[in-house]
């Protein structure tokens, strides 16, 4: 669904994608793991178009990315910082998505059920706390139904409950044959999501394997010791 | 495109700073001609004030916001929308409510007062500069990523073409004396959107009269319809081509 060929981009000095190659397929719940700043987030933007890159080439369905933005629509999105504008509440957020998106019927509200995010739809952007932002964005990732979900971050400052209701979703949604991007450092919460793992470190892609193969090479089944292991050598 | 409009519309008028600006105009307009007994007189007050006054909001405002919306500009983004549709709402809803803006404030007082030529020439440059400064004002900060220095650029840009620019023409007129400088004059002109209002109202006061010979000048070329072709196609020129810049440096811009 999602191929990467050569893509590199550049901060100033600093390389934050160095010739990443890589290929998305559908059903499958990939997590992108790697240190802090070695490009996860700047490779997920990519995709998104929000970043732009220096060179390379991304296609989505077998279209070339490059400004196009009609296959957003295909797309739930959910930030690491979920920012939005301050002095709209949430229910106004969400109405405007929907008019955004024109899609006004065939919603999967689950999230914003589970989270009872109903009881607080006229509070205000500005007074929510953290957590309640990323529960917001998550119901907005998974609102449209989109075939494919990226999640940076999801459950970072999450509540126990709510990471748990979270990471349900994202197994029923797996389930359904969609294709999950997720970073994330709390590498416990992967272990029963993920299907394939991608390594990143310094804008490298370093490797790109299923998780049974991960388990097999580095002789740990838990994905935290797996990784530690492959972050030693 | 026209969702996305609504949105910012509605979100800057949530914002009670071009409400502020709406009953500012109207006092200062109401207030001009009421003390003034000939109506012209009071257009020539009111003149001064809105050259000064409305580039400034404008600028200041549209630069502030565009800051502020930072982060729904990023949520747009990641949304099936073109950017280019993205920018130029975020162009249009600024535009559209400053205009109404100026058009309650000083429309409605100088259409009561002066509803003739002069008044409509007034509301329409009027108008225009709104747009202009607008434009200027995402043109700036597409380029600069620090809201400081953002901000910063705006207000310098403001005291340029409203206080600097005066000084330059100035300087350059003194230092050419002795040579004819009023065709350069009116090139000069076109080169402030500021300025150009200015003399496209002037020259239909009485006062041009006592402008000399450069005045004289000035309505020979100013004065005639293509003169006023001329300058309008400027001033529009002023509008779409920090647009146009700004929409094609935003769609390669990374956020």
């Amino acid at each position: 669904m999602i191929i990467a060929n050569n893509v590199t981009k550049q901060f100033g000095k600093l390389k934050a994608l160095d010739n990443v190659c890589t290929t998305c397929n559908k059903g499958e719940c990939i997590a992108l793991i790697g240190p802090n700043g070695s490009g996860k987030t700047t490779l997920i933007k990519s995709i998104l178009g929000m970043v732009v890159p220096d060179s390379g080439l991304i296609t989505f369905n077998n279209n070339n990315i490059l400004h196009s933005w009609k296959y957003r629509e295909d797309i739930g999105y959910m930030p690491q910082t979920g920012r939005y504008p301050d002095n709209m509440t949430i229910g106004q957020v969400l109405d405007m998505m929907k008019d955004i998106r024109n899609k006004q019927n065939n919603l999967d509200d689950d999230l914003i059920k589970s989270f009872s995010l109903q009881s607080i739809f006229n509070k205000r952007i500005r007074t929510l706390s953290g957590g309640t932002r990323q529960k917001v964005s998550a119901s907005l990732a998974f609102l449209f139904d989109p075939p494919v979900l990226i999640l940076d971050e999801p459950t970072a400052g999450l509540d126990p409950l709510a990471s748990e209701l979270l990471k349900d979703k994202i197994v029923a949604e797996k389930e359904k044959g969609k294709l999950v991007l997720i970073t994330s450092h709390i590498l416990s919460d992967l272990d029963e999501l993920v299907t394939r793992v991608i390594y990143m470190q310094d804008g490298k892609l370093i490797f790109h394997k299923s998780i049974e193969a991960l388990r097999r090479d580095t002789g740990e089944y838990k994905l935290s010791k797996a990784i530690s292991r492959v972050m030693q050598n | 495109m026209k969702k996305i409009i609504k949105h910012v519309v509605t979100d800057i008028l949530r914002n009670r700073i071009v409400l502020i600006y709406t009953l500012f105009l109207l006092v200062t307009s109401f207030s001009i001609f009421s003390l003034e007994d000939n109506n012209s007189k009071g257009l020539l007050s009111l003149l001064n004030i809105i050259l000064i006054v409305v580039p400034l909001v404008c600028i200041i405002f549209s630069t502030i916001y565009m800051y502020n919306s930072a982060e729904f500009i990023e949520l747009l983004v990641s949304q099936p929308l073109k950017r280019k549709s993205i920018w130029l709402s975020l162009f249009g809803g600024l535009a559209i409510s400053l205009s109404i803006a100026f058009l309650i404030g000083a429309g409605i007082p100088v259409v009561l007062y002066q509803p003739n030529a002069i008044g409509f020439t007034m509301i329409a440059t009027g108008i225009l500069l709104s747009l202009i400064f607008v434009a200027i004002a995402i043109f700036a900060t597409v380029y600069t990523r620090d809201k400081a220095k953002g901000i910063g650029a705006a207000i310098m840009l403001w005291l340029y073409f409203s206080l600097l620019f005066d000084g330059l023409v100035l300087f350059l007129l003194f230092q050419f004396a002795d040579y004819p400088m009023e065709k350069t004059m009116i090139a000069l002109s076109a080169l402030n959107p500021i300025d150009l209002s200015r003399i496209l109202i002037l020259l239909q006061l009485d006062v041009s009269a006592m402008m000399g010979y450069t005045g004289a000048v000035f309505k020979d070329f100013f004065g005639t319809p293509a003169g006023i072709t001329f300058s309008s196609l400027i001033l529009i020129l002023w509008i779409v081509l920090p647009v146009w810049f700004s929409a094609r440096k935003f769609n390669s811009k990374d956020l």
